[in-house]
Parts: structure tokens; sequence; C-alpha cells
């Protein structure tokens, strides 16, 4: 009797099992782990990468971001296009018709009035939202019906995809947030560290800069969805800790931002308990150079500014030499290992706008040397060393202290010693370096050296404002305080005039090709900046966690209500 | 009376005296030993190995000991055995120099505050003054407010070193100021003092021929010391990458280099980490058995 019970009940159980794959909390705990922790889980008050993550399980937008780059909708039924008439021929308003049925997670309906309430949440001038720059020209937001939404815009738009587009954008609830207007905004402790959202999950426990804690929202709108009944998003201590405790101690199934030393990551991934995941966005490790004079001879407030031309970089065949003498798949094999891939483009994704420029991946030594013998660079005193005109070949390289970046700097200051330029390393505090201060004179704006490197990416996936940094009068210089953004000093008449073009041009494909032109014209054509890596998002996921899409234009828990425990 | 044989012992300068107390303090004896040792392959090591020692030789990254590399290589292919000759000889002239410049200051600042009561409260307070400076953020500002002016007129590694010797130097003279002036109290009061004074000498002349000499003791004691913290400060400098430009080898960039693969190549941290503590363990040492030896009450005895 007892026996045929058990054997009924394995029985039940097996034809159980795979009905339990397809149900809302049939998988248990997720857990996921971050190199840094959440501060607060409403990204309309900070704008640091870990927060937004953490509030994309919860909030949602209108619409999201593909791994492709393209949009999808969320919360809305389809994407307003010029084509199903949901963005006007003048380009000035856009109309979203909403999802119907959608409910928050206390129960109550989603509505055009939580989009506008949103809209005028973050456009409150006593606010100081963070994400501002995503509402910039609107004019109004307005519901014309409970689930339609018009937004009107003051100038006419080329991409007016940027209000509740992505998971910087979602969607507040009115009922909740609507005593946080303005100033009251971050006295809102409640609201901002539990906020109720139409997202998978729903918080139940927020510990500022530990952890947050989740169950599966009941209210989701796929009753199958998701898969994981609980979880819990803690913050780690640094990358390496991170990714230790989803590779080698299996303690989490999902580790953000695990940038590491490629042996270490090798080692890890032959422990056989995860794999490293990777989405390559915008970011680019890059070389700048100088177009203006930095020699410290000049008087302060003429260095590095347009009045003293480079005199040795004037010559774009010195650029593109010291571009050809670099073995870019060697930096990222020392440097990034699997996170990281070697580019030629200031705009290496996504696909669409990339450009096809891939001259500069191979190493040419040779064809270095002859560029400079060309140009007049002779080693004429024998010492190793360039020179033309009694002036040295030298040139001062700076970066920011990371080891990485040693690392690529001993490698290129070989490499450019081998072709025969002298090269003296500086290393900054990144604090400092990148800390803006117009009264130091070791900023990356300043920029008091020949050639320097970092990293720079623009947000969302369309670039025409990070294009536009580029133009002549964005250079940094004195009268500004320092702060333009046209860091290598690149001035060229043509590429302005193309800036301003594309300004006025909605067509998607006529601006894919403005973006590869613009993109050609300061790397392969001009050799100001040159691009060494794409560097990828880069994360630890466990074997045993399934539906894992990295995705590097929104949140990479974008899609984590498809997420489950494999089988 | 005339047979009387008293052997008089020959004449003999006092430095034997102390050379002979010296060698009966093991510790000190082997600490020396190891000292020269560290020096001499430091000095002598680069004319026999002449490996370059920031040359990157990508077919060579992270080989184990062999004989082509006797330490192996780092992850770039450069020689560690030539890298730790290199940064040695930068390290330890750094503690040397460093050590110098502020046993000088902090014998003098010490001098003046002890003999001269007026001197005294105004520079006690100034010695205050410098124990509650923290080093790091005053070195991040001096790196930024002098490092091109300097390497400009220096070169980038001289003018680095100037900075970090004058930096490490003026930050750390603040104990032997108080220990000299300690001393150089009790010793004003002293009978030969009184006696020097009384037949009309100066005060240079008292302060350099009679206080000074009986001073040398701790001063020589603080100096070994001085040494010691100089390298271990360098090298955190370094090890949190303010230091010397990357392409200049130290101790402690070594070690900041390998600290992030310590799991797959601990020797690379273990081999600087040894060359640092060796040598401020041998140099404390030394310090221990010059203080015995220096000391005339405890020598001959």
């Amino acid at each position: 009797m007892k026996l045929k019970t058990a054997l009924m009940g394995a029985a039940a159980l097996l034809a159980f099992a795979p009905a339990a794959f397809a149900e809302r909390g049939s998988d248990g705990e997720l857990k996921i782990i971050q190199s840094q922790a959440a501060s607060t889980m409403n990204q309309y008050l900070s704008s640091g990468t870990k927060d937004i993550n953490a509030s994309s399980m919860v909030s949602e937008p209108l619409a999201s971001y593909k791994p492709d780059g393209t949009m999808m909708p969320r919360l809305a039924v389809e994407i307003p296009t010029l084509e199903n008439g949901g963005v006007s021929a003048d380009g000035k308003t856009i109309t979203w018709k909403l999802l119907p049925g959608v409910k928050w997670s206390d129960g109550t309906d989603f509505t055009a009035d939580d989009v506008v309430f949103t809209g005028q949440y973050c456009m409150d001038p006593a606010g100081g939202c963070a994400q501002l720059s995503k509402f910039e020209g609107i004019d109004k937001i307005e519901a014309v019906d409970p689930l339609t939404v018009k937004i009107s815009f003051k100038e006419p738009k080329t991409n007016p995809y940027s209000a509740f587009v992505g998971a910087l954008a979602p969607i507040l609830q009115k009922k909740q947030f609507e005593k946080c207007l303005g100033a009251n905004a971050s006295s809102c402790t409640d609201a901002n560290f539990k906020p109720i959202g139409t997202g998978p999950f729903v918080v139940t426990d927020f510990k500022t800069n530990d952890v947050a804690v989740f169950v599966a929202n009941p209210n989701y709108r796929d009753p199958a969805k998701p898969a994981f009944a609980t979880a819990t998003l803690k913050g780690g201590n640094d990358a390496m800790s991170t990714a230790r405790a989803v590779m080698e101690t299996g303690e989490y199934d999902y580790g953000w931002n695990t940038q590491i030393e490629p042996e270490v990551q090798a080692q890890m991934i032959a422990a056989g308990k995860g794999k490293f995941m990777t989405a390559y966005g915008g970011l680019v490790e890059r070389l700048e150079l100088n177009m203006t004079d930095a020699s410290s001879a000049l008087p302060e407030g003429e260095r590095s500014t347009a009045k003293h031309p480079h005199p040795i970089f004037s010559d774009i065949r010195v650029r593109e030499a010291l571009s050809k003498a670099i073995d870019r798949s060697l930096l990222v094999e020392i440097g990034y290992g699997e996170a990281a891939r070697p580019t030629c483009n200031l705009v290496p994704a996504p696909e669409m706008f990339a450009s096809d420029n891939t001259g500069c991946l191979t190493q040419d030594v040779e064809g270095a040397k002859k560029l400079l013998d060309e140009a007049g660079w002779t080693d004429s005193d024998g010492d190793g060393i360039r020179d033309k005109d009694g002036k040295k070949l030298s040139l001062v390289y700076q970066t920011s202290v990371n080891p990485i970046r040693q690392n690529f700097q001993a490698m290129i200051k070989q490499w450019w010693n081998d072709i025969g330029v002298e090269v003296e390393l500086k290393q900054i505090d990144p604090s400092v370096f990148f800390g803006g201060d117009a009264g130091s004179p070791d900023t990356f704006q300043k920029f008091y050296a020949d050639v320097q490197m970092f990293a720079n990416e623009w947000d969302g996936t369309d670039p025409q404002a990070y294009l536009a940094q580029l133009t002549c009068e964005k250079a940094p210089k004195p009268e500004d305080q320092w702060q333009g953004e046209n860091i290598p000093r690149f001035c060229n008449p043509d590429y302005d005039a193309l800036i301003k073009e594309m300004l006025t041009t909605a067509d998607p494909a006529k601006r894919a090709d403005q973006i590869k032109k613009l993109n050609d014209m300061v790397t392969k054509d001009a050799m100001v900046t040159v691009p060494l890596a794409n560097r990828a998002r880069f994360s630890a996921v466990s074997n045993t966690l399934v539906g894992v899409d990295m995705n590097a234009w929104d949140s990479e828990y974008w899609n984590v209500a498809d997420w489950s425990r494999a089988k | 009376m005339t047979d009387t044989t008293t052997k008089i012992r020959p004449p003999r300068n006092q430095w034997w005296d102390v050379w002979d107390q010296f060698k009966t303090h093991r510790g000190a004896l082997v600490g020396l030993t190891i000292f020269v040792a560290i020096l001499g392959l430091i000095l002598i090591g680069p004319l026999v190995w002449h490996m370059d020692p920031t040359y990157v030789d990508f077919r060579a990254r992270n080989k184990g000991f062999s004989l082509a590399h006797p330490l192996g290589t780092d992850q770039l292919g450069r020689d560690l055995l030539a890298r730790m000759m290199a940064g040695g000889k930068v390290s330890i002239s750094v503690g040397l120099t460093a050590m110098s410049l502020s046993i000088f200051l902090g014998a003098a600042i010490g001098v003046l505050a002890g003999y001269f009561k007026r001197l005294d409260g105004h520079l006690m307070r100034l010695t205050d003054l410098f124990l509650a400076l923290p080093l790091l953020p005053l070195l991040l500002l001096m790196v930024t407010l002098f490092r091109d002016p300097l390497s400009k007129g220096f070169g980038p590694e001289g003018g680095i070193f100037l900075l970090i010797v004058t930096a490490i130097g003026a930050t750390s003279w603040m104990q032997t100021a108080r220990i000299v002036r300690g001393e150089v109290l009790a010793l004003k009061e002293r009978e030969f003092v009184l006696a020097a004074r009384s037949i009309g000498t100066p005060a240079h002349r008292l302060v350099l021929r009679h206080i000074l000499p009986n001073v040398m003791s701790p001063i020589m004691v603080s100096a070994t010391l001085g040494i010691a913290s100089a390298i271990i400060t360098e090298s955190a400098l370094s090890f949190l990458g303010l230091g010397f430009p990357p392409d200049f080898p130290t101790w402690g960039r070594l070690l900041f280099d390998a600290v992030d693969q310590i799991q797959l190549y601990p020797m690379r941290v273990i081999l600087p980490g040894i060359a640092i503590s060796l040598t401020v363990l041998s140099v404390n040492y030394i310090g221990d058995g010059l203080r015995d030896a220096l000391d005339p009450r405890i020598r001959g005895r």
C-alpha cells in the first residue's frame, strides 16, 4: 500500500514536471551579484548602471532596445513610425498606443495618466532628474485617451524615441509617486526603494548599497512568467570576487560586470561552472592624438589650444605611421581576453552604424617606417630616434592609473620605439584625470600631452550627439573652462557641415550612411582618434541559468522574465 | 721604576672599537651581509645580466624559471631578474636619499629646538603640524603641481625621483627631530657643556663639537629605520600607481603589476615582496647593532 502510494506520487510528479516548466515561480530563487550594489530603485534619481539594472527588474519603459540595437515594444502595442502614423510627418509629435489590460503589481490598471505623470515627474525643474536629457525638447505630453499618449516637441525631432524608451526612462506609477514631485523626489524613500512596477518582479526588501530582494509579480501580464519565484540582487566588492562567486564557488547565477585579467578568465572558464557573456556596445578604448601643441614651453592658457598647431602631428603621415605600428589583436589578447575586440571605428556598434573600416587591424611596421621616411623624419644622428630639422620625434603619452592601461602603454611604447619614435609615459590618478577640474593640468580635457588613452561611449543606440562632440568649436579651451568635448582638437569644416546636415535628416538609412561617413572622417581619413579596442559588457553566467541574452543597449536584465533554471 | 712595562695600547681610531662591538651582534652581522649582497646584486648584476628590464618580448610571456629568464618573465614578457635589479636600484636609492634628507632635517631641527629655548616652541609646533600631514594626498598635490617643471629640468625619471625623495624626506623627519631634541635637552645641562660654555665657546662650535657627536647614536639608529620606511613608502606609492612613470620598474611597481595574477603566478608577487622585506629587515638589524656599538656605555662590556 505504502509502496503503491509512493509510486503513484512519483508518477504524478513526473506527469506534472513538464507543466511546471512553464509556470510562474516554479524555478525557485534567482541570485544575482553585482560588482557594485544598487543604491536606489528609482533610476530618475541615479545614472549609475548598477541602479538602472536593479530597477529594470521592476519598472518598464514603453519600448526597449534589443541586443541588435533595434527597438521592441514593451508596454506599447507597436513602435510608432512615420509609416504607421505614430510619428507625424513634420517630426513634431509621436503617439504611443499602450498595451491594453496591463496591471501594476498592486493590481490597479496601467493607463496613459501614469505615462503623462512620469514625464511631469522628470521634467519638474526642482526635481533634479538624472535622465532629463531623455526628455529634452519636449513641449508637452498628453493623454489622448486611457490608452494613447501623445508627445509634442518644440522643434522637429530626428530621433523622437528617447522619452520612455530604454531602461533609463521607465514609467512610474502616478498613485505612488504623486506626492514625490519636484523637491520632494529624493525624500520619498519608500517609493524610491520599493517602486510599484509592471515588470516581472516586485521589491520586497531593499537595503541601500547592499541587497535588494524580489518576488515574482502576481499581476505580470504573461501568466507563465517569470520562472523564478524570488530573486536576490546582492552587491559584491569588485569584479574579481563577483566573477568568483559565479564561476568558481557557484553561489550566484549571474555576475554583473566581471572585467578581469584574461589569464584569470581562462582559469575560471576551465572550472566549468559557468561562462562569460559579452555584448558589444559603443565603448571604445582609443588613443587620441593632440592636434595642438602641448609643449610646456608655451605660456599657460595657450598650451593645447588652436593657437599653436602640433609640430609633429600636423603631418597626417606621422599619425598614420603611429596607428600602423600597433598590433591591436595582441593588445586585446593581453589586456582584455574575451572582453573586447580590436576595432578601427569610433562607432563600432550597432551593426547598422558600424563602418566597414578594418584597415588598421593588421600591424605594418615596415609601412609605418616608410611613411615616417616619406614625411622627412629620419634618424640622422644614429641614436635610434628619428629627427627632422634638429627636432626629435619624441612624444608624451598619458593615461589614467589602471593595470591594463599601463600594460598597453608599455606595449605601444615598444612598438613606437621600434619605428624610431621616442615615448615618455605618464600616468595620472583617475580621479584627477577624469575629474574635470579646470585648475589641474592633468585632466584629459586639458590634454597637456601629445597622445592620451582612455575609453568613451554614448548613451542609447544613436551616436549623433557623440559625433557632434568633435566639431571645431567644441575643442576645450581656457575661455570655456576647458569643458569642451572635442578632446583631440580635431577641426574639419566638412565634418562640421555633415553634422549640421545630420541634425535635419530623419531617414534612418541616410542617417546610417552619415554616421559611417563621420566615423571614417575622424578615424581612417584623419587618424586623429586612433581606436584600439571595442570593449564589451562582460558578465558571468552560471551554467544552470538559461535564457540570458546580453544586451549592450538596454539593461542587462532587460529580458529577466524569460530567464529560467536549466533542467 | 724604569722597567715598569705598562702596556699602552697603540693609539687606535674609535671606529675600530665600534666595529669590534658591532661584530658581536650576530643579527647585525647577518643583516649587513644580506644588505651588502643585495647592493652588490643591484650594482654589479646589470653588468653581468644584460637584458633590458623594459624590453617587451611577446613570445616569452608568463614564462616560469628558465635559463633564458632565471626568475621568469611577466605578463608582457619582460625579464623579471633584470626588472628586480633595476627596481632595486631605484627603490634603494630612493631609500638612501630620502633618509639622508630626513635625517638632516630631523637632526637640524632637533638640535636647534633643544639648544635654543626661544626656537623650541615654534619648531615643535611645526613638528606637530608635519606629523598631522597625510602623505598620500600631499604627494598627489605635489605630483600635480611640480611634475611638469621638474621633469622639464631633470628628465621624467630624475624629476619624479626628486619629487618622491623630497616628499618622503619632508614628511618623515619628525620622529628624528623629537628624539634628538630630547637628547639635546638632557646633554645641555651636563658639566662638560657648562665647562665649554664657561670658557666662552660660541654656540655653533658647542653644538658641532660637543653636542652633535653625543647624539650621533640616536641619529644613526633613526637613519637606518628611515631607510626602511622610505623604501616601504616608495613601494606603497608605486603600488598605488602614483610613483615613477610606468616604464621605470621599482619593487613596489613590480608588486602592483603582479597583484592581479597573484593566484596564477604567485612568484611574481613573492619575489619583490621578499626583496623589500629582506632589505628592510636587514637594515633594521644593522640599526640595532649600530645602536649598541655606538653607545660607549655598552661598548666594551
